[in-house]
């Protein structure tokens, strides 16, 4: 077996293995989404002021999520190695 | 998958599709405007209607998150919105999304970034600037100037990486059903739903949002 393909198939199992980030604003979301629930559910007249700030909160915990699909798109499309 | 096409030459400077896209959806933002806004009367008849609840909403919009007296931004972030919801839902009639190109909300993100960084030395004074980086203590310096920097960069790659990861999910859907005739009509329809419309409509609304709440934190102190 030639080197470029150990770097080809380590590159797809790195990307797969980068993808595990995905757990964490996966937890990190629903969390936060279960929260806001609960809030609307304590206090209805405020649900847009709530769901303006679960979204807010929500998109910035999604950043390590996208920053390992990044990592794993590279690896996969773009391999500075291949 | 590849990237955007490359159809030629200008003047020497390459013509992608993530251009023509945009040049697209800023033809399409344009139209809407000019309809929406032609001849206003006292009395407003549909178009005008529609156009005054957008402008309404937008400026509730900007009123409840950036205070009364930010009232001056609701144009740019009407613009911003706007410009991104039709950019981020290209994928419905067909085109390759602008935003699915790092260049796109690179600039977006550096336009967002000046206005920070612009209105912070405003609202603030010079001294109330350069005090900012050495809060709440003076070591804290680095991890300062990272959190400013890493900012556009956050806002760059939610943007990118959302919209990147519906185009590969479509292109990988459309290919294995291109077996399937019938079936192939109905199941792209909830992907297209989600992946498009649902995520480019939530991406556009946040990217707005944060740009609102980070220049208003600059100016309020």
């Amino acid at each position: 077996m030639d080197g470029l393909s150990i770097i080809k198939a380590a590159s797809a199992i790195g990307a797969g293995l980068a993808m595990i980030g995905g757990i964490g604003p996966g937890l990190g979301q629903g969390y936060a989404a279960g929260k806001a629930a609960e809030a609307v559910g304590r206090q209805p007249e405020a649900q847009g002021d709530i769901i303006k700030t679960m979204l807010i909160g929500a998109a910035v915990a999604e950043t390590c999520g996208i920053y390992a699909l990044i990592v794993a798109l590279i690896l996969i499309f773009a391999n500075p190695w291949v | 998958m590849n990237g955007p096409k490359l159809f030629g030459y200008l003047f020497g400077l390459p013509v992608s599709e993530t251009l023509v896209n945009t040049w697209i959806t800023m033809a399409i933002a344009f139209v809407m405007c000019f309809v929406l806004t032609r001849n206003l009367k006292k009395h407003p008849g549909k178009a005008q209607v529609i156009g005054e609840g957008i402008v309404t909403a937008i400026d509730n919009l900007v009123g409840s998150t950036m205070g009364k007296d930010k009232m001056k931004f609701a144009p740019y972030i009407l613009s911003l919105m706007m410009f991104l919801i039709f950019a981020n839902t290209c994928g419905l009639y067909g085109l390759r999304s602008p935003t699915g190109d790092i260049s796109f909300p690179l600039t977006l993100a550096l336009i967002t970034f000046v206005l920070i960084e612009v209105y912070t030395w405003k609202g603030r004074g010079p001294k109330g600037y350069f005090k900012e980086y050495i809060e709440p203590y003076p070591f804290m310096l680095p991890i300062n100037i990272i959190e400013k920097f890493s900012r556009p960069v956050s806002m760059t790659f939610r943007i990118f990486g959302n919209l990147v990861g519906g185009i590969i999910i479509m292109l990988l859907a459309y290919e294995g059903l291109s077996g399937l005739t019938y079936l192939a009509l109905i199941i792209p329809i909830p992907l297209h739903f989600y992946f498009d419309l649902f995520v480019g409509c939530i991406q556009a609304f946040i990217f707005s949002m944060l740009t609102m709440v980070f220049i208003a934190r600059g100016m309020d102190d």
